[in-house]
Protein backbone atom coordinates (compact mmCIF):
# COMPACT_ATOMS: atom_id res chain seq x y z
CA UNK A 1 0.00 0.00 0.00
CA UNK A 2 1.26 3.78 -0.87
CA UNK A 3 1.86 5.88 1.86
CA UNK A 4 -1.48 7.62 2.50
CA UNK A 5 -0.36 11.66 3.38
CA UNK A 6 -0.97 12.70 7.11
CA UNK A 7 -3.77 15.07 8.32
CA UNK A 8 -3.65 17.34 11.03
CA UNK A 9 -5.07 15.08 13.86
CA UNK A 10 -7.08 11.81 14.58
CA UNK A 11 -10.64 13.19 13.71
CA UNK A 12 -12.23 9.44 14.61
CA UNK A 13 -10.72 9.65 18.36
CA UNK A 14 -11.81 13.56 18.61
CA UNK A 15 -15.35 12.61 17.52
CA UNK A 16 -15.50 9.87 19.65
CA UNK A 17 -14.49 12.48 23.07
CA UNK A 18 -17.34 14.65 21.51
CA UNK A 19 -19.95 11.92 22.10
CA UNK A 20 -19.08 10.55 25.49
CA UNK A 21 -18.78 14.61 26.65
CA UNK A 22 -22.30 14.72 25.14
CA UNK A 23 -23.53 11.30 26.76
CA UNK A 24 -22.36 12.53 29.80
CA UNK A 25 -24.05 16.50 29.47
CA UNK A 26 -27.44 14.72 28.63
CA UNK A 27 -27.10 12.06 31.72
CA UNK A 28 -26.65 14.82 34.30
CA UNK A 29 -29.25 16.44 32.82
CA UNK A 30 -31.76 14.10 32.81
CA UNK A 31 -30.97 12.88 36.70
CA UNK A 32 -31.57 16.88 36.75
CA UNK A 33 -34.86 16.51 35.27
CA UNK A 34 -35.61 13.69 37.81
CA UNK A 35 -34.32 15.48 40.46
CA UNK A 36 -36.67 18.66 40.07
CA UNK A 37 -39.36 16.52 38.78
CA UNK A 38 -39.69 13.77 41.98
CA UNK A 39 -37.20 15.77 44.24
CA UNK A 40 -40.36 17.21 45.99
CA UNK A 41 -41.68 13.92 47.09
CA UNK A 42 -38.29 13.35 49.43
CA UNK A 43 -37.77 17.14 50.64
CA UNK A 44 -41.53 18.49 50.58
CA UNK A 45 -42.47 21.79 49.27
CA UNK A 46 -38.94 23.71 50.20
CA UNK A 47 -38.82 26.11 47.63
CA UNK A 48 -35.36 27.04 48.48
CA UNK A 49 -34.60 23.61 47.64
CA UNK A 50 -36.77 23.50 44.77
CA UNK A 51 -35.36 26.46 43.15
CA UNK A 52 -31.58 25.36 43.76
CA UNK A 53 -32.33 22.09 41.75
CA UNK A 54 -34.19 23.85 39.10
CA UNK A 55 -31.66 26.22 38.65
CA UNK A 56 -29.09 23.44 38.53
CA UNK A 57 -31.05 21.43 36.32
CA UNK A 58 -31.15 25.11 33.65
CA UNK A 59 -27.35 24.93 34.06
CA UNK A 60 -26.84 21.28 33.41
CA UNK A 61 -29.42 21.98 30.72
CA UNK A 62 -27.20 24.82 29.15
CA UNK A 63 -24.04 22.36 29.12
CA UNK A 64 -25.38 19.95 27.44
CA UNK A 65 -26.65 22.39 24.75
CA UNK A 66 -22.89 23.72 24.24
CA UNK A 67 -21.67 19.91 24.03
CA UNK A 68 -24.49 19.02 21.04
CA UNK A 69 -23.30 22.33 19.35
CA UNK A 70 -19.63 20.88 20.19
CA UNK A 71 -20.36 17.16 19.00
CA UNK A 72 -22.21 18.77 15.67
CA UNK A 73 -19.48 21.12 14.53
CA UNK A 74 -17.18 17.83 14.88
CA UNK A 75 -19.43 15.93 12.58
CA UNK A 76 -17.95 15.63 8.94
CA UNK A 77 -19.94 17.50 6.38
CA UNK A 78 -22.03 14.36 5.23
CA UNK A 79 -22.90 13.65 9.12
CA UNK A 80 -23.62 17.38 9.34
CA UNK A 81 -26.56 17.44 6.38
CA UNK A 82 -27.84 14.61 8.09
CA UNK A 83 -28.45 15.90 11.06
CA UNK A 84 -29.79 19.59 9.98
CA UNK A 85 -32.21 17.67 7.86
CA UNK A 86 -33.72 15.81 10.66
CA UNK A 87 -33.42 19.00 13.28
CA UNK A 88 -35.38 20.84 10.40
CA UNK A 89 -37.99 18.26 10.20
CA UNK A 90 -38.55 17.94 14.15
CA UNK A 91 -38.64 21.39 14.49
CA UNK A 92 -41.66 21.18 11.23
CA UNK A 93 -43.51 18.48 13.26
CA UNK A 94 -43.45 19.92 16.88
CA UNK A 95 -44.75 23.39 15.29
CA UNK A 96 -46.98 22.19 13.51
CA UNK A 97 -47.77 18.90 15.50
CA UNK A 98 -47.68 20.91 18.79
CA UNK A 99 -50.28 24.04 17.73
CA UNK A 100 -52.69 21.56 16.68
CA UNK A 101 -52.31 19.43 20.32
CA UNK A 102 -53.47 22.81 21.65
CA UNK A 103 -56.25 23.43 19.59
CA UNK A 104 -57.39 20.02 20.52
CA UNK A 105 -57.14 20.54 24.15
CA UNK A 106 -58.61 24.52 24.12
CA UNK A 107 -61.53 23.08 21.77
CA UNK A 108 -62.24 19.92 24.42
CA UNK A 109 -61.97 17.56 21.63
CA UNK A 110 -59.57 15.47 23.48
CA UNK A 111 -60.43 14.88 27.07
CA UNK A 112 -56.91 15.44 28.72
CA UNK A 113 -54.90 18.06 28.80
CA UNK A 114 -52.44 18.75 26.37
CA UNK A 115 -48.98 18.26 28.38
CA UNK A 116 -45.56 19.67 27.06
CA UNK A 117 -44.62 15.63 27.84
CA UNK A 118 -46.30 14.26 24.40
CA UNK A 119 -44.61 16.83 22.42
CA UNK A 120 -41.34 16.34 23.71
CA UNK A 121 -41.87 12.46 22.88
CA UNK A 122 -43.00 13.61 19.26
CA UNK A 123 -40.18 15.40 18.31
CA UNK A 124 -37.67 12.77 20.00
CA UNK A 125 -39.29 9.98 18.04
CA UNK A 126 -39.65 12.10 15.02
CA UNK A 127 -35.71 13.13 15.05
CA UNK A 128 -34.84 9.48 15.77
CA UNK A 129 -36.63 8.12 12.33
CA UNK A 130 -35.34 11.14 10.12
CA UNK A 131 -31.76 10.47 11.37
CA UNK A 132 -32.61 6.63 10.40
CA UNK A 133 -33.91 7.51 7.18
CA UNK A 134 -31.32 9.94 6.30
CA UNK A 135 -28.51 7.51 7.38
CA UNK A 136 -30.02 4.64 5.34
CA UNK A 137 -30.20 6.74 1.89
CA UNK A 138 -26.61 7.60 2.25
CA UNK A 139 -25.64 3.95 2.81
CA UNK B 1 -21.34 14.20 -10.44
CA UNK B 2 -19.31 11.52 -11.53
CA UNK B 3 -15.90 10.72 -9.72
CA UNK B 4 -13.07 8.22 -9.70
CA UNK B 5 -12.69 8.06 -6.07
CA UNK B 6 -12.75 4.59 -6.26
CA UNK B 7 -10.61 3.63 -9.15
CA UNK B 8 -7.65 6.33 -7.76
CA UNK B 9 -8.22 4.53 -3.97
CA UNK B 10 -7.73 1.02 -5.44
CA UNK B 11 -4.97 2.03 -7.51
CA UNK B 12 -3.22 2.76 -4.26
CA UNK B 13 -4.69 0.04 -2.30
CA UNK B 14 -5.89 1.99 0.49
CA UNK B 15 -9.07 1.01 1.78
CA UNK B 16 -12.45 3.11 2.09
CA UNK B 17 -11.47 3.76 6.39
CA UNK B 18 -7.63 4.76 5.21
CA UNK B 19 -9.03 7.37 2.78
CA UNK B 20 -11.83 8.63 5.77
CA UNK B 21 -9.36 8.77 8.34
CA UNK B 22 -6.57 10.99 5.76
CA UNK B 23 -9.58 13.19 4.78
CA UNK B 24 -10.63 13.66 7.99
CA UNK B 25 -14.24 12.37 6.97
CA UNK B 26 -16.80 9.23 8.46
CA UNK B 27 -16.05 6.19 6.37
CA UNK B 28 -19.63 6.15 5.33
CA UNK B 29 -18.89 9.80 3.55
CA UNK B 30 -16.34 7.92 1.75
CA UNK B 31 -18.93 5.50 0.25
CA UNK B 32 -21.30 8.11 0.10
CA UNK B 33 -19.06 10.08 -2.07
CA UNK B 34 -17.81 6.78 -4.27
CA UNK B 35 -21.24 5.56 -5.06
CA UNK B 36 -22.45 9.21 -6.23
CA UNK B 37 -24.86 9.31 -3.70
CA UNK B 38 -22.85 12.55 -2.11
CA UNK B 39 -21.19 15.08 -3.91
CA UNK B 40 -18.49 16.49 -1.65
CA UNK B 41 -18.21 20.48 -0.50
CA UNK B 42 -15.70 22.15 -2.27
CA UNK B 43 -12.91 22.16 0.98
CA UNK B 44 -13.27 18.44 0.70
CA UNK B 45 -12.97 18.03 -2.97
CA UNK B 46 -9.86 20.46 -2.71
CA UNK B 47 -8.69 18.05 0.03
CA UNK B 48 -9.16 14.97 -2.16
CA UNK B 49 -7.72 16.31 -4.71
CA UNK B 50 -4.42 17.27 -2.53
CA UNK B 51 -4.29 13.88 -1.06
CA UNK B 52 -3.98 12.04 -4.39
CA UNK B 53 -1.59 14.76 -6.26
CA UNK B 54 -3.66 15.62 -8.79
CA UNK B 55 -6.50 18.41 -10.01
CA UNK B 56 -9.62 18.22 -8.99
CA UNK B 57 -11.26 17.94 -12.68
CA UNK B 58 -8.96 14.65 -13.07
CA UNK B 59 -11.15 13.17 -10.20
CA UNK B 60 -14.25 14.94 -10.65
CA UNK B 61 -16.48 15.07 -13.21
CA UNK B 62 -19.76 16.83 -13.74
CA UNK B 63 -22.75 14.81 -15.04
CA UNK B 64 -23.57 17.46 -18.17
CA UNK B 65 -21.00 19.89 -19.24
CA UNK B 66 -20.92 23.41 -18.36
Amino acid sequence: MSNIKETSGDWQKRARIKIIQLAIWTGFWVITVAAAAFGPLLWGENNLINILVILLNLGVGIGMIIANINHLKNLDELMQKVQLEAMGISLGVAIVGGITFSMLDTTNVIPFDAEIGGLVALIGITYLISVYINVRRYK
Amino acid sequence: MKNRLKVLRAERDWTQADLAKALEVSRQTVNAIETGKYDPSLPLAFKISWLFEMPIENIFQADTAP
